[in-house]
C-alpha cells in the first residue's frame, strides 16, 4: 500500500528531512536588501538635504572580496582638523545590505587627523557610500563598487 | 567575559598625531540570522565606542549591524598631555567593556 501524501516511511527521520529542508532555503533564500530609496532616506536623515560635493573623502577597501563577513575598509578625508576647520562626522552607508546604516564616526580637532578604519559586513555585491560632515556644514561623499563572491551571513538561513 | 585588544604608544611627543587601535571580542549578531529550528537570533550588538582623553571624548563610534564581529576600530589622536587614555564599549544586554592606557607626552 502506497502511504498517504506527505506520510514519510521509517528510514527517513525528521533530523534529515529538516537538514535538507535547511539545505534549500539555504540555496533559495535571497539578501533582504535595503531599498535604495531607504538608504537615500538614511543619508538624508543623517545628514539633511544639502548637496553633497565629492572629492575630499578616500576610501580604502578591496574591489573584490571572497568573503563579506569582515571587509577592511580604511576612510580618510582631506581636513586639516583644526578647531576652525574638521571633520565632525563620518557615516558609512551599505545600500545592500538589510539596513543601510552601517556605522557613524564622531571626530573632532583632538583627533588630528581625519583617517579611520573598520571591519564592516557586506551582504552582496554593492555600491559603499560615505559621507563626511565639515565644521563649515558642508558635507562630502565618495562611493565605491566592492564585488562580494560569498555574501555575509545576514539573510535568514 | 569579552577580551580587547588594545594598542596604545606608551610615549609621544606634545602635539604630534598618533593612533590607537582597538579590538574587541564580540560576535556582533545580526538579528537577520535564523537558527536550525528557524527561530529568529536576537539581535545582540555592541552599540557604542568612545575614546576619553585629556577631559573630553575625542572619539566617539556608533555601530550598527553592519559591522563585522569582534569590531576593530583604528583613529588618531593628538598628543596633549600625559594621562590616561580611556576606552569604553557599550552594547545590547548591559554590555559593557573598558580598557586604560597610559601615555606620557614628552616635549
Amino acid at each position: 500500500m502506497q502511504p498517504a501524501p506527505g506520510t514519510f516511511t521509517q528510514t527517513t527521520s525528521r533530523r534529515t528531512l529538516l537538514a535538507g529542508a535547511t539545505a534549500l532555503l539555504v540555496v533559495h533564500s535571497t539578501p533582504v536588501a535595503a531599498d535604495p530609496a531607504e538608504m537615500r532616506e538614511a543619508i538624508r536623515a543623517a545628514v539633511g538635504d544639502a548637496p553633497l560635493s565629492e572629492g575630499r573623502v578616500h576610501l580604502d577597501i578591496p574591489a573584490l572580496v571572497e568573503n563579506g563577513n569582515s571587509v577592511p575598509l580604511t576612510i580618510r578625508v582631506d581636513s586639516p582638523m583644526t578647531h576652525a576647520d574638521h571633520v565632525t562626522s563620518i557615516y558609512v552607508f551599505s545600500p545592500e545590505n538589510p539596513l543601510p546604516s552601517v556605522s557613524r564616526f564622531i571626530l573632532g580637532p583632538r583627533n588630528g587627523l581625519a583617517e579611520v578604519k573598520t571591519t564592516i559586513r557586506l551582504a552582496t555585491t554593492q555600491i559603499l557610500h560615505v559621507v563626511a560632515t565639515m565644521s563649515d556644514g558642508s558635507r562630502c561623499l565618495a562611493t565605491t563598487e566592492i564585488e562580494v563572491t560569498t555574501a555575509a551571513c545576514f539573510d535568514p538561513t | 567575559m569579552s577580551t580587547a585588544r588594545v594598542i596604545v604608544p606608551d610615549r609621544a611627543r606634545k602635539g604630534e598625531t598618533f593612533e590607537i587601535k582597538a579590538l574587541i571580542g564580540h560576535s556582533m549578531e545580526t538579528g537577520f540570522r535564523k537558527n536550525a529550528e528557524g527561530d529568529a537570533i536576537p539581535r545582540d550588538i555592541v552599540t557604542r565606542f568612545s575614546c576619553r582623553y585629556d577631559g573630553e571624548d575625542i572619539f566617539v563610534w556608533e555601530l550598527h549591524p553592519g559591522v563585522a564581529a569582534n569590531p576593530f576600530i583604528a583613529f588618531h589622536a593628538v598628543a596633549t598631555r600625559s594621562g590616561d587614555i580611556e576606552l569604553v564599549w557599550l552594547g545590547m544586554n548591559g554590555f559593557e567593556h573598558r580598557e586604560r592606557r597610559r601615555i606620557t607626552v614628552v616635549g
